[in-house]
């Protein structure tokens, strides 16, 4: 039995009485693990990857990371072991990538202290990691939406975490996009981060997850392997399809939407 | 690109950084000594070495009234800047001034209060500007936290927007009621700023303030990066966002209301300063805010050069930066299509 890094247990969090969005929620991300959460839009995947960033505040129960409540962290003791790649980051002023890669020092770093050699050296070797060390003087608007996410993806392992956590990272990535940035995330994990990240897309869950957990939009979560959560049945109940509509193959090797 | 010529790009990029740098630190230093002896005394141009020994006036005027002048401009220019930088990055926004939530029209309204009910002693004025300036931020910060739309930062804008608009409003009935003779016009000229009436004892006055102001904003400048993005991101980077946004805008508000207490009202130095910065050394603001700093005390400077010798009487402070400001701010609007393609 592997460890339980971040665990939720008997989670509970609404935005308003009349939208509770978990009520029952108990979920243990193990160590080592790359997990997938796969749900529809609006179902809560988004709200369980802020709490366990401790952005959102469980309304009950509690989320913990190494049997600790997040709020009894620091703020800097998260930074430097949870780090997030939000959807669609706005920067409101132009860096150049390698500027705002360092950004992910912070955590590492006083109040008063500005990154030095040792965060340049580690910023290099997140973009390297990210597979964009060529980019590290281009500006960041000047980036296409590719390498742009992959610059997210450097910002955050640059503060050198131990879960990684990624808010739908493939959407809006061409195929050739998404399936690099895929790639990078399998061997950031493989090295030994631990990756909580969320996605529509159930190919995903299937392309690279070691656990799927299956929002479902009614209060709890169903976890297991891709292979058996992704099933023609569950995915057509998920999306509300009427029956016959999702066709899957031999061996998971693909889903197919039954030709209309 | 491979790794030395990369390394070779940033090698320039610092080479030319270091230029500008230099160039900016010694254009402050070369416009601070040339302002302090010119002038329209003893003669039209340059005060002589030898004057300044035999004409008591002279020195008089060089120091005593030319030097607490010369550094209020500098500071003001130092500390517009900057917190014009502080608060381009807190709201993630460009186009803000450090006065404009609630500051500028709190003070012109405690100005204006001192000038008419107080008999405009200057101690009155200058006090009641500061502490004016202080409410119109607290009750713009108060409003903002009983709105219910729109995020935190959008709330603020909105509550400075409607706070500024009160107090401005305020301003109007003051001198509706104020003597057209006496008062109105000394109203208008605080409100159009200016730093004729600066003495040592003014200076020293917000010396404290400014001073302490500037050093926080310097202090914690790296920070103000992560304080631009998203407010997610930033918790996410282990910063604590509200907590340290209220640091440095206090500071930034601190050495702005203590300026504009004794300047009066001169705007678009806090604006376009840290535009110019940014476009000289990009947005970390580890460089631009620092940049930003110098090029405030240069612009300031010239303009209150220009204020005091362009015509025999002088020339109201906020109109010349105003008038310049724009000016830099339409050439660099134009330039910008070149620079970033859409």
């Amino acid at each position: 039995m592997s460890e339980a890094l971040l665990s939720f247990e008997a989670v509970a969090f609404g935005y308003s009485r009349q939208r509770q969005v978990f009520t029952d929620l108990n979920y243990d991300l193990e160590k080592g693990s790359l997990a997938v959460l796969l749900g529809p839009n609006g179902a809560g995947k988004t709200t369980l990857l802020y709490m366990a960033l401790g952005w959102l505040l469980p309304t009950a129960g509690t989320v913990c990371l190494s049997r600790r409540p997040l709020q009894s962290y620091t703020r800097g003791e998260l930074g430097r072991r949870i780090s997030l790649v939000p959807q669609a980051e706005h920067l409101p002023y132009t860096y150049s990538v390698l500027e705002y890669v360092q950004f992910g020092r912070a955590p590492h770093l006083t109040l008063v202290e500005m990154p030095g050699q040792k965060d340049h050296r580690v910023a290099r070797e997140a973009l390297a990691r990210a597979g964009i060390s060529a980019l590290a003087d281009a500006p960041m608007d000047k980036l296409s939406s590719g390498e742009r996410q992959l610059a997210v993806v450097a910002r955050a392992l640059a503060q050198e975490p131990e879960i990684l956590l990624l808010d739908e990272p493939t959407a809006h990535l061409d195929l050739g996009n998404q399936y690099r940035l895929l790639q990078t995330l399998k061997e950031l994990n493989r090295a030994g981060v631990t990756i909580l990240m969320t996605t529509h897309d159930p190919q995903i869950a299937l392309a690279i997850s070691t656990q799927t957990v299956l929002v479902e939009g009614n209060g709890k979560v169903r976890v297991g392997t891709a292979e058996q959560i992704i099933t023609a049945e569950t995915l057509t109940h998920l999306y509300h399809l009427p029956a016959g509509a999702i066709e899957i193959r031999p061996n998971r090797s693909g889903i197919w939407l039954r030709q209309l | 690109m491979n790794d030395s010529t990369l390394l070779e790009s940033k090698e320039i990029a610092a080479t030319k950084h270091s230029w500008i740098w230099f160039a900016l630190t010694s254009g402050l230093v070369l416009i601070f000594l040339v302002s302090l002896f010119l002038g329209r005394y003893p003669q039209a141009g340059f005060v002589q070495p030898g004057q300044l020994r035999e004409n008591e006036l002279a020195r008089l005027l060089v120091f005593n009234v030319r030097l607490p002048r010369l550094l209020t401009a500098l500071l003001l220019g130092m500390v517009m800047a900057s917190a014009g930088t502080v608060f381009q990055m807190i709201f993630a926004n460009p186009l803000v001034e450090p006065g404009f939530l609630g500051v500028s029209q709190g003070a012109a309204f405690g100005a204006a209060l001192g000038i008419v009910f107080l008999g405009a002693s200057s101690v009155a004025v200058q006090g009641l500007a500061i502490i004016f300036a202080f409410i119109g931020l607290g009750f713009s910060y108060l409003l903002a936290r009983r709105m219910h739309i729109g995020d935190w930062l959008l709330r603020l804008v909105l509550a400075g927007i409607a706070v500024s608009a009160l107090f401005s409003a305020g301003v109007g009935i003051i001198k509706f009621m104020a003597d057209p003779m006496r008062q109105l016009p000394e109203i208008t000229f605080w409100m159009l700023g200016g730093l004729a009436s600066i003495t040592w004892t003014k200076f020293l006055s917000i010396l404290p303030a400014c001073l302490v102001g500037l050093a926080i904003m310097l202090i914690f400048r790296w920070r103000l990066n992560l304080l631009a993005l998203e407010e997610t991101t930033a918790f996410s980077l282990g910063a604590a966002p509200r907590r340290e946004r209220l640091l440095l805008m206090t500071a930034a508000v601190l050495a702005t209301a203590a300026i504009i207490s004794v300047a009066g009202i001169v705007s678009w130095v806090g604006l376009i300063m840290p535009h110019i910065a940014r476009g000289l050394f990009g947005s970390d603001t580890r460089r631009s805010l620092p940049a930003a700093m110098l090029l405030g005390g240069i612009f300031a400077i010239l303009c209150d050069d220009l204020a005091r010798l362009l015509i025999i009487g002088e020339i109201p402070l906020g109109i010349l930066t105003s008038l310049l400001g724009a000016l830099i701010f339409v050439i660099l609007m134009a330039r910008r299509r070149q620079a970033v393609p859409a």
